[in-house]
């Protein structure tokens, strides 16, 4: 387990975490910590385990075994409910498919937390989320239903709305899988963007690997067969120097 | 040309020889003897002579590994071409290295278990039950997540919009009802009573009951569908990450709607049944003054709100069960589909199962 970079705060920690369905167990003894401002990536093959893991950071599946915490606060366990209430109002999550509500359009989608969340009367709920889809550069498709829009535009509006409250904490869910290498690589640079604009820490689930070269401070890499982490650190470290068969031939593009 | 096997006793072995194309169109009239003829070879020794094959796919690999597979013993390929030789290694390998994963995985298939999977479907019955329990209770803290507009939607869908098909069921029904009872009944010089036995079939029961039916044909599957894209979109997930209750925002809303629409569409189902009985009296000579006195004189208040009473809780549960049909919809293109269907079966079950409780209440209620 490496640890963070010093003197910053760990905004997700993650101990012993181990995910088991019946009697397959997906990956054991995951710890990782996520500082604040640091870009984290989770990667692996398919069936590794990845989104599952997401999606126990999240909160949207208790693991198996083991402890995770967000900003300080436990969400796991008998008595994390209360955590990861608070918790859910300071991190904001872009899944694979975007996940956008189908019967509103992009800026009610954006608006929907500002109304539940905040007391802002409804002309400055709709200019905060005009600079949020400004800041993805979906200023023209407000008015767009999710249908209407293709699947990069509705990763990027996903990310507008994970974005609406401002939370200091991001997870993204393969925000490139599916794009082309352009709008995939644009992803990439607003993620960068958005980080040195905002100062956001961004947990992102990705297996691609231009995209985890390109944004990734630190990275964690997840095996199916080793049921865990196989590797963890500087991506480009790991290309140049892991001796593990398989994070060399994830890094150099081979078949095992 | 197609191929061809033919089989030959040698040295104490067996050899079967293929010829032709052996693709996915060549290897059907085959497979059966091909492999049949490998199990028979037992231990002995068993020789594949490939010189004559032309074409080789993975289907000819597969019935090749298929061969190998069948015969205990032994299987030697021979004369193969360097091309079938590398086909048939690759996918050798390929299957290896998959079944290699599927260990790895540890993948096992579970044994059906009929009772435990009934102990969990009402388990989680129960718990839904809770949630919607505590979702209403705690619903003046989330009173912004019961968006008003969305209940107006509902009710537009589960009411307005099912007025022309309440109208027109309603009216068929009461046309029915009303024809076969008066033939038999003017037999005994009792023609006038159709109109007490009408109204007060149609108050009491086949108005609500056939509301609620109404209901769930339409609106129980569209509730269940919605949600059950919803979920399938991952958009429920979404809704939790931010801190957003699905019970309070896409289940509450629905059984709201489809209560306050219900004793709605009961009451046109009634009047709508009536208005087609007394076509048919009317047809059969009596004057319109006459029904209409007849079934003021047969029903009372109660009989109408007594169905109202019902209706209203035929659209709760109506709705419940398909909002919890849409919410555990599972992954893939079939599952809505399905979650439609046990809404629309569910909420009928459902309301015959209350109907049949309240008349035993009524009845002890001296009603």
């Amino acid at each position: 387990m490496s640890e963070p970079p010093a003197n910053r705060p760990a905004v997700v920690r993650a101990r012993d975490v181990a995910q088991r369905f019946g009697p397959r167990t997906i990956f054991e003894h995951v710890s990782f910590d996520v500082a604040a401002g640091e870009i984290f990536v989770i990667l692996g093959g398919s069936g590794s385990g990845k989104s599952t893991l997401l999606k126990l950071l999240i909160g949207l599946r208790p693991p198996s075994a083991g402890e995770i915490e967000i900003n300080g606060r436990r969400i796991t366990g008998v008595d994390g409910a209360a955590g990861l209430t608070a918790a859910r109002r300071e991190f904001g999550v872009m899944f694979q498919s975007g996940a956008l509500f189908g019967s509103m359009t992009l800026l009610e989608n954006i608006t929907l937390p500002l109304e539940m969340f905040t007391t802002m009367p409804a002309p400055a709920r709709e200019a905060v989320a005009r600079v949020k889809l400004d800041l993805v550069g979906l200023a023209d498709a407000a008015g767009l239903m999710p249908a209407e829009i293709s699947g990069g535009m509705a990763k990027r509006a996903a990310i507008a709305r994970a974005l609406a409250l401002d939370p200091p904490l991001l997870f993204l869910d393969e925000p490139s899988a599916g794009l082309d290498p352009i709008t995939s690589a644009g992803l990439d640079r607003l993620i960068l963007e958005l980080r040195d604009t905002l100062g956001a820490t961004f947990v992102v689930v990705t297996h691609e690997l231009a995209s985890i070269l390109a944004i990734a401070d630190r990275c964690l890499m997840l095996d199916v067969t080793k049921r865990g982490v196989i590797a963890e650190g500087d991506p480009r470290r790991l290309r140049d120097e892991s001796t593990d068969p398989t994070v060399r031939a994830f890094f150099r593009r081979e078949a095992l | 040309m197609t191929s061809t096997l033919e089989t030959a006793e040698r040295d104490g072995g067996v050899a079967l020889t293929l010829s032709g194309r052996l693709d996915s169109a060549g290897v059907g009239p085959i497979w059966r003897r091909a492999t049949g003829a490998a199990a028979k070879a037992g231990d002995r020794k068993l020789a594949v002579e490939l010189e004559k094959v032309t074409v080789c796919d993975t289907a000819g690999a597969a019935l090749l590994l298929a061969i190998e597979a069948a015969h205990r013993g032994p299987t030697r390929f021979e004369g193969a071409h360097e091309a079938v030789r590398s086909l048939l290694e690759n996918v050798r390998q390929a299957v290896g290295h998959e079944a290699k994963q599927a260990t790895a995985r540890g993948q096992q298939a579970d044994a059906p278990n009929v009772l435990r999977d009934a102990l969990r479907a009402t388990g989680n019955g129960i718990a839904y039950l809770g949630e919607a329990a505590v979702a209403f209770v705690s619903l003046p803290a989330r009173a912004k997540m019961f968006r008003l507009r969305d209940l107006l939607r509902y009710m537009d869908q589960a009411g307005f919009s099912a007025l022309p098909l309440t109208v027109l069921l309603g009216f068929l029904i009461g046309l029915i009802l009303a024809f076969q009872s008066l033939v038999p009944m003017r037999r005994f010089g009792a023609d006038l009573y159709v109109a007490n036995l009408v109204s007060i079939a149609l108050l009491r029961e086949l108005g609500p009951l056939l509301a609620a039916v109404v209901l769930s044909g339409r609106t129980g599957s569209a509730f269940a569908a919605e949600i059950g894209t919803m979920k399938v979109n991952e958009e429920i997930d979404a809704l939790v990450t931010m801190g957003l209750d699905p019970m309070t925002m896409l289940v509450l809303p629905r059984m709201a709607a489809a209560m306050l629409v219900m004793p709605g569409l009961a009451i046109v189902m009634d009047l709508a049944g009536l208005g087609g009985m007394s076509i048919v009296m009317m047809s059969f000579g009596f004057p319109f003054i006459t029904i209409a006195n007849q079934v003021q004189y047969a029903s009372t208040t109660g009989d109408l709100f007594g169905g109202l009473f019902k209706s209203v809780w035929f659209g709760a549960a109506i709705a419940a069960v398909a909002c919890r049909a849409g919410l555990a919809t599972g992954m893939g293109p079939r599952a809505v589909g399905l979650s439609a269907t046990a809404a629309v079966v569910g909420g009928i079950v459902i309301t015959i199962v209350i109907d049949g409780m309240f008349a035993v209440l009524f009845n002890q209620a001296g009603m």
